[in-house]
């Protein structure tokens, strides 16, 4: 069980406010992932159901109970924090053990989770060193194992990648979906990656200064996005947009065409530019095209490795069926 | 300071100040050591020659020596005691968001400014006369009897004292040790359902555990060698003649200086076991 509706939430900070009234509901077993730039209140709003702040008005309820008076020990929340917020004096069984020792559950039971979750976790042989002889993915490990023995109704995770090397990043990225998976426990994960949001998430909530924008599966998201910021935000390297005549051509204050939906050609193709930088990952080349008379630079993918120099014509080619289309608000038509 | 040449270098750089701490401490410690062996009677015949280790035994032998050196223990131990806990309060509450916070926190640091003879008296005659003492109002107030402070309870008395002074002291240091808790450490235990008194002592505790370790070395090293509270407010009477307290009436009241620097080696000796002692209960606080 784990389902949690928040209700007219409401959060300032003295005059600032933070979170205007904002409705959402997360679904038990869900991986829901808030993403949006920094300081937009994803962490906020995340403290919010955890309890660790309190609302200035509204309800949130979890499994159809109003836990807006509880406090966090009693919300049945687990939380994962960026910093780990390990106990640094404690060994590692020790750290895992501590919200088992804080509910007073029996020594054997407690034991037995102990043992559980260092297994699930790879943590077996570090049971008794300090989280300060152990690596930050370790440490990741260990801050999860400390949430899950408590067998919470749900996680909460706020970004708790942004401390890890890049390759640790993916391991620990598919090891979070995998528990996931295996636990089937409700999940709301904080990040501002949206890589990480696009991989993982069930349901995404993309935020802007505390307000919701959309809610939606990653590919619902990819693929309709409701206005130019969803768009931008989601999908990687961003989408181009391009206003002026060739999108009042086609009835639109701004057209978004996302890299991949171009096609590009040394010899014909509806825009033609020059080619500045080129990135080659090996998989796929983004090359950056200058001069195209579309305002800004806009950047196409191409298959593979792709035989352009800087300062070569390159013509490019949108696909027609992939070009979003939106209005002067901002709004997709 | 990586290579030979810089380590060197650095050598010779911290020799003069190195040779300037050892003079400083090897040559009173030698004095010591040289005139504790002789008798040595300043107005009674001056220097009259080696005598061995007779400083030593008289001075041990003395009556006054094995309570001096408890009530030296009973003061150094009341006042850590007092305040340590003080101390972690007092951190703890100034630790809180309040208004007016730095005005209170340059309030609660002065009393360590005062210097220990005016703060003394101060607490001798304003607070602990039998007669006039506010403490003595507070005792008549409430009808009951004032306490003779300094005659009935000459330790209290002087280990209230002496941690007045020193409770700044340890409350700054602890103050500055709780300010560098992690503050998601703390949300952590509160959604582990840890209550505020399990999460202060699971989690904040441990955390000071390595300033407290420094508060008690560094007091323990000053409060062996307290003087002047005793000096204008008992006098050594009633049973608050320290080690130190002692030392100081054989050399001067007795005029005795071969047995005074006994007692200084004495007292050198109590101070390394007692140092040792913490070192060994809680200098693993320091290791990691
Ligand atoms: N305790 C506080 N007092 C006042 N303002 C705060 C407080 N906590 C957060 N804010 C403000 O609320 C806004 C949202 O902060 P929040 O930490 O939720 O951002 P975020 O989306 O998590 O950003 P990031 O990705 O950088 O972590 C910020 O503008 C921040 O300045
Ligand atoms: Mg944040």
């Amino acid at each position: 069980m784990g389902q949690i509706i928040l209700n007219q939430v409401r959060k300032t900070f003295g005059d600032v406010e933070v979170i205007p009234p904002l409705d959402l509901t997360i679904n038990d077993g869900e991986f829901c992932v808030f993403v949006g730039p920094s300081g937009c209140g994803k962490s906020t709003l995340l403290r919010l159901i955890a309890g660790l702040e309190d609302v200035t008005s509204g309800d949130i309820s979890i499994d159809g109970q109003s836990a807006t008076e509880l406090p966090p020990a009693k919300r049945g929340l687990a939380m994962v924090f960026q910093s780990y917020a390990l106990y640094p004096h404690m060994s590692v069984r020790k750290n895992i053990a501590f919200p088992l020792r804080m509910a007073g559950l029996p020594k054997d039971e407690i034991e037995k989770r102990v043992t559980n979750a260092a297994s699930v976790l790879n943590l077996t042989d570090y049971l008794d060193r300090r989280p300060g002889q152990l690596s930050g993915g370790q440490r990741q490990r260990v801050a999860i194992g400390r949430a899950i023995v408590r067998e919470p109704a749900a996680f909460l995770f706020d970004e708790p990648l942004s401390n890890l090397d890049a390759a640790l990043r993916v391991g620990m990225r598919l090891e979070i979906s995998e528990l996931h998976k295996r636990l089937s426990t409700t999940m709301i994960y904080v990040t501002h990656d949206q890589v990480e949001a696009m991989t993982m998430a069930d349901k995404i909530v993309v935020l802007r200064a505390g307000n919701i924008e959309q809610v939606g599966s990653p590919l619902e998201l990819y693929k309709a996005p409701r206005n130019t910021f969803v768009a931008g935000f989601i999908g990687s390297p961003k989408m181009n947009f391009i206003q002026g005549e060739q999108a009042s051509a086609l009835g639109a204050d701004t057209i978004g065409i996302r890299p991949e939906h171009i096609d590009v050609s040394d010899t014909q193709g509806q825009w033609s530019g020059r080619v500045g930088v080129s990135e080659h990952l090996g998989s796929d080349t983004f090359i950056h095209v200058h001069d195209t008379g579309l305002g800004d630079t806009i950047t196409v993918r191409a298959a593979g490795e792709v035989d352009f120099k800087h300062g070569d014509t390159i013509h490019l080619t949108p696909r027609a069926d992939q070009i979003h289309k939106f209005d002067a608000q901002g709004l997709r038509i | 300071m990586a290579t030979q040449h810089s380590r060197t270098a650095a050598r010779i750089m911290m020799a003069p100040a190195v040779t300037l701490l050892l003079g400083w401490m090897l040559v009173p410690l030698i004095m010591t050591l040289y005139f504790s062996f002789k008798k040595y009677l300043p107005l009674r015949g001056g220097d009259l020659g080696w005598v061995g280790f007779d400083n030593y035994v008289r001075f041990v032998s003395s009556s006054a020596f094995w309570p001096s050196v408890t009530a030296t223990l009973i003061i150094v131990g009341g006042v850590l005691l007092i305040t340590i806990c003080f101390g972690v309060l007092l951190a703890i509450l100034l630790d809180q968001p309040m208004w007016g916070q730095g005005i209170v926190r340059i309030l609660i640091i002065a009393p360590f400014f005062v210097m220990p003879t005016v703060s003394s008296l101060v607490w001798k005659n304003m607070f602990m006369d039998p007669n006039y003492g506010l403490l003595s109002y507070l005792w008549e107030f409430f009808g009951a009897e004032p306490i003779q402070w300094m005659s009935q309870a000459a330790l209290p008395s002087i280990i209230i004292i002496v941690s007045w002074q020193w409770l700044p002291f340890a409350t700054l240091i602890l103050l500055t040790a709780i300010q560098s808790l992690d503050s998601e450490q703390l949300e952590a235990s509160e959604m582990d359902g840890a209550s505020t008194l399990r999460r202060f002592w699971h989690i904040i505790l441990p955390h000071l555990s390595r300033a407290i370790t420094v508060v008690l070395l560094i007091q323990t090293i000053f409060l062996l060698s307290i003087f002047a509270e005793i000096f204008v407010t008992t006098g050594g009477a009633f049973g608050s003649k320290t080690l130190s307290y002692l030392i100081f009436q054989r050399v001067l009241e007795s005029q005795n200086v071969g047995l005074g620097s006994a007692g200084g080696v004495y007292a050198i000796i109590l101070a390394n076991i007692v140092a040792i002692f913490l070192m060994r209960i809680v200098g693993k606080n320091l290791d990691n």
